[in-house]
């Protein structure tokens, strides 16, 4: 069962409460995109074992969408953050490194 | 007697196997094996002949104090190059083997393993084979598995335990009932034989079941007679020992760590945990890591892992003689051959490779149950475990050659795929040997998913996760 904090109100809470929402970040290919985009966009995932970023929301909460950083193999959650960013952020990803040194996940690492 | 090594002790169950010995039930259980009246041909067979089983055999180890059992399939070093190498012993990857060479005489094979044989989804399903699909190349492939695991024990000359006992697809709501119709008229087409049936002979086939559920009542269902559970482990083992036998190595504990490309874009070998091994042709059969080989082989996949979990009660009497699927409640229950109620339940919601599962999950399976089966509620559960599945996006497989030359991969079977391990190993066995999808395999292309030729089966099939 994971504990997580939600940026948004502060509530922190077991994960029965929230919904998650798929891998954080990514950045929609319109009908105007190359077909190799578009696919990329709909179905290509990043399936990490070890850290991930991805998009939760607080449904029986605030309602909410946030981001979260977490590790797959061991469900440890880094931290959360805004869904109003485009990329985590630096102090988050300082104490990731930290933790899982050499982490690569997409461009981030 | 479904799970007798599993009782007797899962992990001392697992580790004999790690060390290449089946547990000393698999002797027994063979008693039950109807020896096939054709001796195989042993042409094939390049290092170790080995002895049939049989009744005869039975005898004659009882004779002499069970002294003559050899192991079940040898531990040898890896070789510098094979002409194949899998990766991944699973029901699946130990199935490709076996196919490639029966069906194509290509015995120079390797299937290499990071844990122990069949302990990865092989050995944590909930046994259930039918062949209900709504899809054409679904019916197809599912049911060429759930017809290749009719004669499967007599194939393998290895007990697995295959019981047609009937699969029921209940249907609750009226969305349910019509799409159980429709899949129903659709399996008419495809030759898979299926029914729709009222309650009134659901009750009939399943007498511990409440009809009148307080949420959902029992409407109709879904029936495939010749459905029904196999004997998990000993599908990878049955077929382990046919590979051996053939003289593929079955290298265990040892994990791929890179793949390597020639020049030419082709891969030439893989990097394990026991040093280089070469390969003309690869195949990646990982289920749940799917996604962390394909890093490895550097390209990316329509796939996401989640853990899904299964648990199984105290054995009781027996009670329940067929596989009861109820999706809308979210639960599916059967009985073990020694009494286990074998339930399965939900996937969890996000990306994870812990093969644990959640208690939420437990409390809503075990609730919905309850609901349906009323008698379930004062059992107590024994076990609980998951698994990872690899989760498509149209909840089909993926069989398919890869942006890497000679290599193939055979994945995404997420919640589905004990019951197409003999037809997956078929297909795939076809598509590597001959470097272009089959029939079986043609509709399964990673391509699908740019050309929008989906098998939709996530709505389509009723499958609840």
């Amino acid at each position: 069962m994971l504990l997580l904090e939600c940026p948004c109100c502060g509530v922190t809470a077991e994960e029965t409460e929230f919904h998650g929402g798929g891998e954080a970040h990514v950045k929609r290919a319109g009908p105007s995109s190359e077909d190799a985009a578009f696919e990329t966009y709909l179905f290509h995932r990043e399936n990490p074992k070890g850290v991930h970023f991805e998009r939760w929301r607080h449904v029986t909460g605030c309602g909410k969408w946030f981001m979260a950083a977490r590790d797959t193999a061991t469900l440890e959650v880094f931290g959360t953050y805004s869904a109003q960013t485009l990329a985590p952020p630096e102090d988050l990803l300082k104490q990731i490194r930290d933790k899982r040194p050499g982490f690569k996940w997409r461009d981030v690492q | 007697m479904a799970r007798v090594c599993e009782t007797e002790g899962r992990w001392s169950a697992a580790e004999s196997l790690a060390q290449n010995r089946v547990p000393d039930c698999t002797a027994r259980l063979e008693n039950t094996a109807a020896p096939t009246p054709v001796p195989p041909d042993f042409s094939v067979l390049s290092e170790m002949p080995m002895k049939r089983y049989s009744a005869f055999a039975i005898a004659r180890e009882a004779a002499r104090h069970h002294t003559g059992w050899e192991r079940a399939w040898r531990s040898p070093k890896p070789k510098d190059r094979y002409d194949v190498v899998i990766v991944g012993a699973g029901g699946h990857g130990l199935a490709t083997a076996y196919y490639l060479g029966k069906n194509f005489g290509i015995t120079n094979v390797a299937i290499i393993e990071k844990g122990w044989l069949g302990g990865g989804n092989t050995g944590r399903n909930t046994t259930i084979i039918r062949s209900n699909y709504l899809q054409d190349d679904s019916a197809a492939i599912y049911e060429k598995a759930r017809s290749l695991y009719e004669g499967l024990s007599q194939d393998l000359n290895y007990n697995i335990m295959f019981s047609p006992r009937g699969v029921i697809m209940l249907a609750q709501t009226e969305h349910e009932v019509r799409g159980y119709k429709r899949t129903a008229h659709a399996n008419a087409h495809q030759g898979v034989t299926t029914e729709y049936i009222t309650p009134e002979r659901v009750k009939e086939l399943v007498p511990i079941i409440n009809l009148h559920g307080p949420r959902y009542p029992v409407l109709g269902g879904l029936y495939q007679a010749r459905g029904g559970t196999a004997r998990h482990d000993a599908v990878a083992w049955g077929y382990a020992r046919a590979c051996s036998g053939m003289g593929m190595d079955i290298i265990q504990q040892c994990e791929v760590t890179g793949v390597e490309t020639g020049a030419d874009g082709n891969v030439s070998g893989v990097q394990t945990t026991k040093g280089r091994i070469g390969c003309g042709k690869l195949g990646i059969v990982v289920a749940g890591h799917s996604g962390v080989l394909a890093q490895m082989a550097g390209f990316r996949l329509p796939i996401e892992s989640v853990a899904l979990q299964a648990l199984v009660s105290e054995p009781i009497k027996p009670c329940m003689d067929v596989v009861v699927m109820a999706n809308t409640v979210h639960g599916y229950m059967s009985q073990s051959d020694k009494g286990e109620m074998v339930i399965g339940g939900g996937a969890d919601g996000y990306n994870n490779y812990t093969q644990r599962g959640s208690f939420h999950h437990v409390e809503e399976t075990v609730r919905s149950l309850v609901e349906t089966f009323p008698m379930v509620s004062r059992l107590k559960m024994l076990r609980q475990w998951g698994g990872i599945v690899d989760m498509t996006g149209d909840r089909s497989p993926i069989i398919s050659r890869t942006p890497l030359g000679n290599c193939f991969i055979n994945c995404g079977w997420g919640t589905g795929g004990f019951k197409a391990i003999p037809g997956s190993g078929w297909a795939m066995a076809d598509m590597m040997a001959k470097g272009t999808p089959g029939p079986l395999a043609k509709g399964f292309g990673l391509d699908r998913f740019r050309e929008g030729r989906f098998i939709d089966e996530s709505v389509a099939a009723g499958v609840a996760h």
